[in-house]
Order: structure tokens, then C-alpha cells, then sequence
């Protein structure tokens, strides 16, 4: 998603100037995008049959009303971006810059719009209504009362922007890293620069939003909605005022303490807007209801400190690069920028961890317990069988997948090209009419430009 | 018709359309090393589908999210029954995707090799394991009383007559796949696959006949729908008709037609085959009592009737743009610098 709107802007920049850097950096993005985009469909598919053959009884109960969300983002989101992918993709030297941008917008906007529809989905098992439950053939299910409500849960718009605007960090960072890295080598000077300029500022605006608007907006969320995973991310044994946002710490669980430095009664006020505000304790829960603590607390509190890190190093950046007139940047600042990419991962995956172990042990919040959710029929070890086998196919992935990527970037994006750009459709009826021309003429034989 | 009943139908046609298109993807994917003598052959061959193939997959995904919010129950009792079959079709689809996206990615012929090899074995997985589910939705399933599948193993699932109509898919494909591929390429590798499209032919049609003969004398009851609702036998009947016209149209070269007709009756095979299982959706070889129907399968008719206005807005649009792509990259393949 992040690097798909990096990618309009730069399609719509080419199209509006015409100027080939623009066009350089799209056709070598796109590259990259490419090789994403595949991965994410490989790794991807396992979700939508995971429901089914890990959580069975999960299925049965969710169906008919979380199944309908799943069903939606197929039919409105999936095949947007599975169709305009080859356009996408393959279009570049078919189609001209104002039908490939456009090809381009829409494969993005289904990324989005799937987001969109997975992350409703998430956010009513976090927070559900708009449900019944009543007795079936097949045992307890939950029906849709009100498809309005399922849709729009309190969780749903801070979870959406909060993760719609990580994915954007992460694209932002990309770009950034891979243009810091060519400054450094001092290679592909223009290109470089042109696409450092754009992502330091993206990444920094966002980075500032993400901490103080949509990150802030969703701890709102999950102090309202879900007060025990609050006090679980957080290391909260005991209700108290004026309670301390920690930076780094350890929870000892047995002993139900938390070992920790913070800043005094920031978390009160960033919950609720006061200093004296009494945050809840874990202790107030029964003790069955109880997250894996220090688990939640360790992944929230990376994401937390590398949220408030990624601003910095923004700002410290962006301040050199326009002090400096875009030369001579310092390679140990370079190398901070190239380390953000990483670093944007590591705080999203740390964020789902948050989310997914601070809910537990509900995967249906207050409605339904993880462990009443599992396929009965499988066996320990099919389960650890099977995710042995997906750990290392997903890892041999990582791996050929990192190789790939650095072999892309080192090659470097393609000298730029321009002139025939001109003779490509450019809109709906030039594509068909050509179509229908070379159709006519025959003229749909074999080029051979294998490389 | 009930809600459930026009569900049941909709889910047919997904399934149908994952069946068409990426019917042809495996079956190229099968052809693949025999077909393709050199790189350039083999890249001919790989970026015929190159720019549809994720799109086609995509038809299995929304099969499953249709089969997740309608019938709920079948969902659960099949994803999680079949649970190692289903494992080997995501390896599969995994590495396929992959296979697919990596081979042009370095000049090394081992690499490219590789990739192949992948790309091939993979397809082939998937042809098979496709007729192995259905082998198993038409013979029956242990199915217990609170809607599990209690299988012992995977061996339970690769039973003689699912290993028989598995072979039956990867002929079927291979022929599906072999006339597409007719109509993408020219000279050489063209004259090659048409010289093979009769064989692969002619192994459909002793197979599709004997497995016809398979389920008629088995206890399947497959084909008691068409006993008593005479009208049914519209659907093997025009499927029938659209194998005659798609034979007709090979002897006279007329490749294209030739592709619809094969498209036509591959989705008229799974219809004829749906109509025969209706009213049951999963049978219960435990007790009949415990089949799952399209009845007491679905989900409530509020969901269903959120669902119909989703299809209703989304599938015109799925249907234009399909279209659309598949018109755009339609013609003989030509490779460029951003093909694979």
C-alpha cells in the first residue's frame, strides 16, 4: 500500500511534467512492486483458508457474520487488484502514462479498499456487535442483526488510519532507504535525489501523524473498548492515577510487577486527557482473563519507542538535506535512513502483536475464547507439523525474496527512455481501437527483444 | 428458489470460473517443460499467462470467502477435514506463485531450471489434488454429528476413485491448457502442442466417459437428480453438445472456438456434477442424517440477502474489467522488457 501511493505520485508527477526522471522512478518502482506484490499473494493465501483448517469452530460460530466481510473483500477488492496487477505490471510499454497511472491508481486503490474490509473484519472480533447468538443444528452460532454495526465497530476507523498510515511509513521508508543507499555509493545521483527528497518528507509528516494523531486515537480506542488489554500492554498490575508511560521494562508475571522506567503520568493523560485519570489494573480482571503480559508489554513498548524514534530521525534528516542543498549528506545519517525500513517493519509486526496477544484469551473479545475456537479434529502434532512446514517455506521466501530485492536495487533503475511513450493509447477508446487495428492487420506477431 | 438455493448456484459459477481460467494457467503450467524446447520458448509459454494468472487465482479466493459466509458449516467441516490436503495445495500455490515471479529474475539456465521444474511439479499438484476434492465432495466424507470430518489420514482422502478423477482433471487440463497455449504462440512451439491437442483429447474423453460409468454404478447417488427432475439433463447434455462442437472446431483449426467450447464444457462438467449432488453440499458416509445441505448448510437469509447486494454491486464490475484485461493482453504472446 505504502509504496503503491509512492507510485501514483510518481506516475501522476510524469504525467503532469512529462519529466523522465519521474518516469524512470515509476518503471523501476514498479519493478519492485512487482516482487512485493507477489509475495504478499503467496504468503497471503494461507489467511483465507487458515479460518477454515485451523479454526473450525471459530468458523461455524463467525460465518455468517464475519465470512461476509472475508466475502466482500473478495468480490469488491480482490479482483480489483488481481485484475489490474497485469496491467500493472506488464502495461508500462503497452499502455501510455496516463492509462498506466490509471491502471496503477486502481490496483492501490484495491489494495486499500482490501485493507479496508480485512481490518473491519479484525476490529469486530475485537470489538463485536451487531450480532445474535442463538442455538443451530451445528451448535452455538452468532447471526447478523445489523450489518451497520458490524461493519462500523468502535474499533474499526482508529484501527484503519493507524494501520493505513503504517503501511504508507513503511512505503515511504523503502524509498528513502534505497535512495540513501545509492547517495551513499554516490550512484544514480539524480535519480537518487529526486526520490529521497520525496520520501524524507512523506516519511517524516507521517511519522509526526502516525505518533500524535492516529497512534494517540487508537490507544483512545483501546482504553474505551478494551481497558484489560490496556492495562496489559502496559504493565498495569494496579489501578492507579497519575500512571507512568513506561519507555523500557520487564513484567515478572508470577510475581505480577513491573520493572520499568517511564515518564510519570503521561499515560494518564494520553488516555484521558488528564493527569490525575485512573488507568485500570490488570489486578481488577479475573485472573483467567489474563493476556500473556510481559509478551503484549514488550511488543507495544517497541512499537511505541521506534514510533517515537521515526519522527526524530525524520526531522534530524530532512533538516541536513535541505541545510546541506541536497549534497553531501553524512554517511552516518545515510546509514540511519537506510536502517528505517527495517525498523518501520519491526514496529508494524510489533503493532499486530500488540493488538492480537494484548485481546487474548478471546479471539472474539469477551464472546469467544481462542482455545473453543481450534478445529477439534487436528492433532498437536498436526498443528506443529504444519507450522514447522510454513516456518520454513516462509523463511527459504525471506531469504530468496531479501536476495532478489538486493540484486534489484543493486542493478539500479534503467536509464530513463522517452519518444515512443507518445504513440501508446492514452485512454479507453485509443486501447480498444488499437487493439482492434492490430487485430485487423495481424499485426499481433512475436518481438523478439528476450533478454 | 430459495436465498440458499441462488447461493448454492453462485458459488457453482465462482467455482466454475476458478475452473475456466485458472484451468488453463495449470494446464500451461503442465506444458510447460514438454512444450517449450528453449528459453525463449519457455518464456513465450510462461508470459501467455503472465499478466492474467493472479487475477485468475483470484476466483479461488473469493471461492472460499463465498463458501465462508454462505454455507459456514461446509467451510469449517472441509478446510479443517482436509486439512493435509489443503496443506499440500498452499505449498503448492505458494511455490507456484513464486516459481512464476522468479524465473526471469537471473540469466542462470539452473536457476531458470529450477523455477521450471517448480513451476511444473506445482501445477501438476494442483490439477491432481482439484479432482482428489472433488473425487471426495461426489463419493462422500466421514462426517460426524456436529459437522467434523474424522478422517484417520491423508490416505483416507486418496481413494482409487479420487486418484481417478484427479487424473481425469490433469487430462482435462492438459487439453484445456494445450488449446490455449494453440491460440498464444505460433510457428514451431505452436505446431508442437497442436500435433498434441488430439492425444490430450482423446485421454479426456475414455476418462470423463469411465468416470461417468464410475459414479452411474456406484451407491453415489449422484444421479438421482436426474431421475427425478428430468430438466436437469439439460446440463450433461449441453455439456455434450459443447464437447462435440469443441472437437469439431479442433479438426477444422479453429483454435479460438475451439477454447471456448473446451471452457464451455469444463464449466458444464461442474454444473452437471452440482446438479447431481444438490440437495446435499457434503455427504456424510457416517450417516445420512448428518450430510450437510444447501439448506441446512447456509447461513441466515439476512446475511445471505447483505451478500446478494454485495455481489449484486461488485460482480458487474468483476465481470467488465475480467473481460476487459483478458481483451487487452489477448493475441499471440510478445515479450518485452517487462515480461517475465
Amino acid at each position: 500500500m505504502g509504496l503503491g501511493i509512492l507510485l501514483v505520485w510518481m506516475a501522476w508527477k510524469h504525467v503532469r511534467t512529462g519529466d523522465p526522471v519521474w518516469r524512470q522512478a515509476s518503471v523501476f518502482w514498479v519493478k519492485v512492486y512487482g516482487l512485493v506484490f507477489a509475495m504478499g499473494i503467496a504468503t497471503g493465501l494461507v489467511q483465507e483458508f487458515a479460518f477454515g483448517m485451523n479454526w473450525s469452530q471459530y468458523s461455524r460460530f463467525v460465518g455468517n457474520v464475519f465470512g461476509s466481510l472475508l466475502a466482500a473483500e473478495g468480490v469488491f477488492a480482490f479482483f480489483l487488484e488481481g485484475g489490474f496487477l497485469g496491467l500493472m505490471l506488464f502495461g508500462g510499454d503497452r499502455l501510455g502514462p496516463r492509462m498506466w497511472l490509471f491502471s496503477t491508481f486502481l490496483v492501490v486503490f484495491g489494495a486499500h479498499f482490501s485493507a479496508l474490509w480485512i481490518l473491519m473484519a479484525n476490529s469486530w472480533m475485537q470489538t463485536p456487535q451487531g450480532f445474535e447468538q442463538h442455538a443451530s443444528q451445528w451448535g452455538p452460532m452468532a447471526f447478523m442483526t445489523n450489518f451497520g454495526s458490524v461493519v462500523n465497530t468502535p474499533s474499526f476507523l482508529p484501527r484503519l488510519l493507524h494501520t493505513w498510515v503504517a503501511s504508507w511509513i513503511i512505503g515511504s521508508a523503502l524509498v528513502l532507504s534505497v535512495s540513501a543507499w545509492y547517495l551513499l555509493k554516490d550512484r544514480h545521483r539524480e535519480f537518487a535525489k529526486r526520490n529521497f527528497s520525496t520520501a524524507i518528507k512523506v516519511f517524516t509528516v507521517l511519522a509526526i501523524l502516525q505518533v500524535f494523531v492516529f497512534g494517540a486515537q487508537m490507544a483512545v480506542s483501546v482504553t474505551k473498548n478494551q481497558p484489560e488489554k490496556l492495562a496489559s500492554i502496559e504493565g498495569n498490575w494496579t489501578a492507579e492515577s497519575c500512571a507512568p508511560l513506561y519507555i523500557v521494562g520487564w513484567v515478572d508475571e508470577s510475581a505480577g510487577k513491573t520493572y520499568a522506567i517511564g515518564v510519570p503520568c503521561l499515560l494518564s493523560f494520553l488516555s484521558y486527557g488528564s493527569f490525575d485519570a485512573s488507568v485500570p489494573g490488570i489486578e481488577e480482571f479475573p485472573k483467567k482473563d489474563w493476556a500473556p503480559v510481559n509478551v503484549a508489554f514488550q511488543a507495544y513498548h517497541l512499537m511505541i519507542d521506534l514510533g517515537f524514534l521515526f519522527p526524530l530521525i525524520g526531522v534530524v534528516a530532512w533538516f541536513v538535506w535541505w541545510r546541506r542543498k541536497r549534497e553531501r549528506m553524512p554517511p552516518w545519517l545515510l546509514w540511519v535512513c537506510i536502517s528505517t525500513v527495517f525498523l518501520a517493519e519491526v514496529a508494524t509486526i510489533a503493532g499486530w502483536w500488540t493488538a492480537e496477544v494484548g485481546r487474548q484469551p478471546w479471539v472474539v473479545w469477551k464472546v469467544m475464547r481462542t482455545d473453543a475456537a481450534v478445529s477439534p479434529t487436528l492433532s498437536t502434532g498436526d498443528v506443529l507439523l504444519s507450522l514447522i512446514t510454513f516456518a520454513l517455506l516462509y523463511a527459504l521466501l525471506l531469504v530468496l525474496f531479501l536476495f532478489l530485492l538486493d540484486r534489484k536495487i543493486k542493478h539500479g533503475p534503467e536509464a530513463p527512455e522517452e519518444g515512443h511513450l507518445s504513440d501508446l493509447p492514452n485512454t479507453f477508446r485509443e486501447v480498444f481501437r488499437q487493439r482492434a487495428q492490430a487485430r485487423a492487420s495481424g499485426d499481433l506477431e512475436l518481438e523478439d527483444v528476450s533478454r | 428458489m430459495s436465498l440458499a438455493d441462488l447461493w448454492f448456484v453462485l458459488f457453482v459459477a465462482i467455482i466454475g470460473g476458478y475452473i475456466v481460467l485458472d484451468g488453463f494457467d495449470l494446464g500451461v503450467g503442465m506444458l510447460h517443460p514438454f512444450a517449450a524446447k528453449e528459453d525463449r520458448e519457455r518464456r513465450i509459454v510462461l508470459n501467455s499467462i503472465g499478466p492474467i494468472w493472479d487475477g485468475n487465482e483470484v476466483w479461488l479466493v473469493v471461492g472460499g470467502g463465498v463458501l465462508f459466509a454462505a454455507f459456514p458449516v461446509v467451510y469449517a467441516a472441509l478446510f479443517s477435514g482436509f486439512y493435509w490436503a489443503l496443506m499440500l495445495v498452499l505449498i503448492a500455490l505458494i511455490l507456484r506463485t513464486v516459481a512464476i515471479e522468479f524465473r526471469g529474475k537471473r540469466e542462470s539456465s539452473r536457476w531458470r531450471g529450477l523455477w521450471d521444474s517448480v513451476f511444473s511439479v506445482s501445477s501438476f499438484g494442483l490439477a491432481l489434488l482439484l479432482g482428489v476434492a472433488f473425487g471426495n465432495v461426489i463419493s462422500g466424507v466421514p462426517l460426524d454429528q456436529n459437522g467434523e470430518v474424522r478422517l484417520d489420514s491423508l490416505l483416507d482422502v486418496l481413494h482409487p476413485f479420487a486418484l481417478f478423477l484427479g487424473a481425469t482433471t490433469i487430462a482435462m487440463l492438459l487439453m484445456h491448457g494445450a488449446l490455449y497455449l494453440t491460440v498464444k504462440s505460433e510457428g514451431a512451439l505452436q505446431a508442437r502442442i497442436r500435433r498434441w491437442v488430439p492425444w490430450f483429447v482423446g485421454a479426456f474423453t475414455l476418462m470423463a466417459a469411465a468416470s461417468a460409468v464410475w459414479i452411474s454404478a456406484s451407491d453415489y447417488g449422484l444421479t438421482d437428480t436426474f431421475t427425478d427432475d428430468a430438466w436437469t439433463l439439460i446440463f450433461p447434455a449441453a455439456a455434450v453438445l459443447a464437447y462435440v462442437v469443441m472437437v469439431l472446431m479442433v479438426r477444422r483449426g479453429r483454435h479460438t472456438l475451439a477454447f471456448f467450447a473446451s471452457s464451455t464444457v469444463l464449466f458444464l462438467s461442474l454444473a452437471t456434477i452440482s446438479a447431481g449432488l444438490y440437495p446435499n453440499m457434503l455427504k456424510s458416509s457416517t450417516n445420512p442424517a448428518y450430510s450437510m445441505t444447501v439448506q441446512n448448510a447456509s447461513a441466515a437469509s439476512y446475511t445471505l440477502t447483505v451478500m446478494l447486494v454485495v455481489a449484486i454491486i461488485g460482480i458487474p464490475f468483476v465481470l467488465l474489467y475480467t473481460a476487459g484485461v483478458q481483451y487487452l493482453f489477448s493475441g499471440k504472446v510478445k515479450l518485452t522488457d517487462s515480461s517475465y
